[in-house]
């Protein structure tokens, strides 16, 4: 197998002529952006299908916007991202329970939380599967690690 | 002043026996069939010797009386592993003989007695079928406007009757709960289908003072109380989640109405023959997506391999209705279903997601059709859930339509039963809210400002809703003059005074301290005005009122129901119907 080395000077110079070919255009540092409709390709009583855009993105960082549902606990750096504001707490009142297409959110540092009013646009390496957090017992099926939020 | 401390001292022996937090399970006044299995705790509030502790149940040894001794606990442990005293509990413990049974406990200064009705019941059925109709939070405001809504008004009188309108027999429903004068749909329904009152949020058991929410004294819930007694059928069809405090109080025993997936494996043990609603993200195993169990159990699976047919949408619920296999699992739903506003009219809330999903009145068909193959008759619970989904968000356009579909249920409860005549209905609500229908909305009347276009007394006149397809719904909710339909309690809240054409009401959400705020969603709606709640600022939605339900009831063993009864009188008329004091097996 050939291998080509690259010196340091090379690597500096491709690069700069790779940045010159590009258009100067913030967006292109945004990961791709998806939506809460997006999220599931169809829906049953038997279970819940990923869309063909969710199996591509897995492990990806993506970017998707919403409400942040109340925290489950001050300090957590967890909380749950849904298509529209919560009315109900479903940690508070046992009479409630999530929607289907939830993204749980694992923050890699605390950030303040928002007020449940403002939509927020969350970044974050994309998970998938069941997964049960330990500290909370929540049952996931998508998540974001390393996660960073700002106002959408 | 010697007289006045005497007087003193003699009334505080006498007040001082009664120890405030010696508790005997079940509690004082306690009500309970003859031969249903009952757990029966004692809860002392110090540390005792075993030796020293004395319970008589008439004058009696108790362990004479009940047949066996009760485990003794000697320290029973509460959070963080505080000792909260000592405890007897005897589980799965049945009277034969009908009777007052005074049970007393001393042990040291504490000393408590309560005093049971153990009551039987005729030998003779007196009804071969039951069908209970359950309006959640069905209050009488509901009742009105679904009235006026579905079959108008002329000159003061009804241009025509709800079903619900013309059964004979009703009582007034007291539904406070053991700890509190306020209730919620556990406790309530749990008094309706065990004859025993209950604590808020607690399913089949009495309310204990251990953390465990699943070991607290277990009362029998008439699906086992069926399965004890009788060979009938048993049916339960909801639009909520089946797993929702209403369905699983027919079989459930928990402290916590959220123990949602172990509440699937009880149904699992009870079987329930007919089972149709939401809620199949409990019976999935945890590793397929939409599932909210934690564990790999299947109980799709499960529920197949004992012999259930599955309906997973409106049509599949039609073929398994006809087939012979006599069992049916209907899941139509990974959540609660939606409203019938939004799967008929504005395809809004989840029906997207869902669209096939069938109605109140299709299951509560489809169950009739099934449950009445058994020649040995039936009991069959159908409820309106969404009544009470929607009357909390004071979404009342939709929970007034919930109530005109749930009377259109009972209306094919009454059809089957002309041709049954020895089937009991009962139709009831399990609490109430605190809502009102106090006139009209008029959007043709002059001006911006939404409130001036209330009309009250003279002004309010007749609403001009329009039903030309004659479903008994109106042909579009947002017609110009409307219910003027509002809540007594509220968070903070935007009034749009109109019906919520986008999907259901979200009128507050939680902000970062906890407390809820309105929902800015509906600030811009034209007219909208900030109400500022009076409820307090934890609350989400409006809360349920404390006001009696009205039960109604029609066909043989209905005359029992009259005058003002508690919740849990209501079982005894059932037991009493079916005459599940006597076995018939």
């Amino acid at each position: 197998m050939h291998r080509t080395r690259l010196n340091r000077r090379d690597c500096l110079t491709g690069l700069t002529a790779l940045t010159a070919l590009l258009p100067a255009h913030p967006a292109l540092a945004s990961p791709p952006e998806i939506s809460f409709d997006e999220l599931y390709a169809s829906f049953s009583a038997l279970g819940l299908k990923f869309s063909d855009k969710i199996l591509t993105l897995t492990d990806q960082t993506i970017r998707i916007q919403g409400f942040m549902a109340p925290p489950l606990k001050a300090e957590s750096q967890f909380f749950v991202l849904t298509q529209i504001p919560m009315a109900l707490c479903p940690f508070c009142s046992s009479d409630s329970d999530w929607p289907d297409n939830i993204m749980v959110v694992y923050l890699d540092k605390r950030q303040t939380f928002t007020q449940p009013n403002q939509r927020i646009a969350v970044t974050g390496r994309l998970e998938r599967g069941s997964w049960i957090d330990p500290e909370t017992g929540f049952v996931s099926q998508l998540r974001l690690r390393d996660a960073r939020y700002g106002l959408a | 002043m010697r007289i006045l401390l005497a007087a003193l001292a003699a009334s505080t022996v006498l007040t001082g026996a009664a120890h405030a937090d010696t508790t005997i399970y079940p509690l004082d006044r306690a009500t309970i069939l003859v031969n249903s299995k009952f757990d029966f705790k004692v809860e002392l509030d110090k540390v005792h010797a075993e030796n020293t502790v004395d319970v008589t149940v008439n004058g009696k040894p108790y362990a004479e009386v009940f047949g066996k001794p009760a485990e003794f606990v000697a320290e029973e442990k509460g959070k963080d592993d505080k000792v909260l005293g000592s405890a007897l509990i005897l589980r799965d413990l049945a009277i034969a003989a009908p009777g007052t049974y005074t049970v007393a406990v001393k042990a040291g200064d504490e000393a408590k007695s309560v005093t049971w009705d153990v009551y039987g019941t005729p030998a003779t059925p007196r009804a071969k079928n039951i069908i209970f109709f359950l309006g959640d939070g069905m209050s009488v405001a509901h009742r009105t406007a679904a009235r006026i809504m579905s079959k108008g008004m002329t000159e003061g009188k009804a241009d025509g009757r709800l079903a619900m309108d013309d059964l004979d027999h009703m009582a007034f429903i007291g539904t406070s709960s053991t700890h509190s004068i306020a209730t919620d749909s556990a406790n309530t329904m749990s008094a309706y289908m065990t004859g025993h009152k209950s604590r808020v949020n607690a399913l089949g058991v009495y309310a204990d003072r251990t953390p465990a929410s699943q070991d607290d004294p277990k009362v029998e819930t008439i699906g086992e109380a069926l399965r004890r007694t009788t060979t009938k059928s048993l049916g339960i069809v909801s639009t909520a989640e089946l797993e929702d405090a209403t369905p699983a109080a027919l079989v459930a025993h928990t402290r916590k109405r959220a123990d949602k997936a172990d509440i699937v494996g009880m149904f699992y043990d009870v079987k329930p023959d007919v089972l149709l609603g939401g809620g199949s993200a409990y019976f999935l195993k945890s590793d397929i997506p939409g599932s909210k169990r934690k564990d790999d159990k299947d109980y799709i699976q499960l529920f197949r391999d004992a012999g259930y047919t599955l309906a997973t949408d409106a049509a599949e619920l039609t073929t398994a209705a006809g087939t012979n296999s006599g069992k049916i699992l209907g899941l139509f739903h990974t959540g609660n279903m939606d409203t019938w506003l939004d799967r008929n009219q504005l395809h809004k809330g989840t029906v997207g997601k869902f669209p096939n999903q069938p109605g109140l009145v299709d299951m509560t068909k489809s169950a009739l059709e099934q449950l009445s193959k058994n020649q040995d008759g039936f009991f069959l619970m159908v409820e309106g859930a969404s009544v009470d989904k929607m009357s909390h968000p004071m979404d009342w356009d939709r929970a007034v339509e919930e109530t005109i579909e749930f009377d259109q249920a009972v209306a094919a409860g009454l059809e089957f039963a002309k041709s049954n005549p020895d089937t009991l209905i009962v139709v009831t609500g399990d609490h109430t809210h605190g809502v009102s229908v106090i006139g009209t909305i008029d959007d043709e009347k002059p001006g911006d400002d939404m409130r001036a276009k209330v009309g009250v007394y003279d002004e309010a006149g007749f609403p001009n809703y329009v039903d030309a397809n004659k479903d008994g719904f109106p042909d579009k909710i947002d017609v110009t003059r409307r219910l003027a339909i509002f809540s007594s309690n509220y968070p903070d809240y935007y009034e749009t005074w109109r019906p919520k054409m986008d999907g259901p009401f979200e009128p507050a959400v939680k902000n970062e301290n906890g407390e809820y705020v309105a929902n800015e969603a509906y600030k811009d709606v034209p007219g909208a005005v900030l109400r500022i709640g009076n409820l307090p600022k934890d609350n989400d939605t409006a809360v349920h009122a404390v006001d009696d339900v009205v039960l109604q009831a029609t066909g043989p063993g209905a005359e029992e129901f009259k005058g003002y009864m508690e919740q849990s009188d209501v079982y005894k008329v059932l037991a009493d119907t079916f005459a599940l004091g006597a076995d018939k097996k």
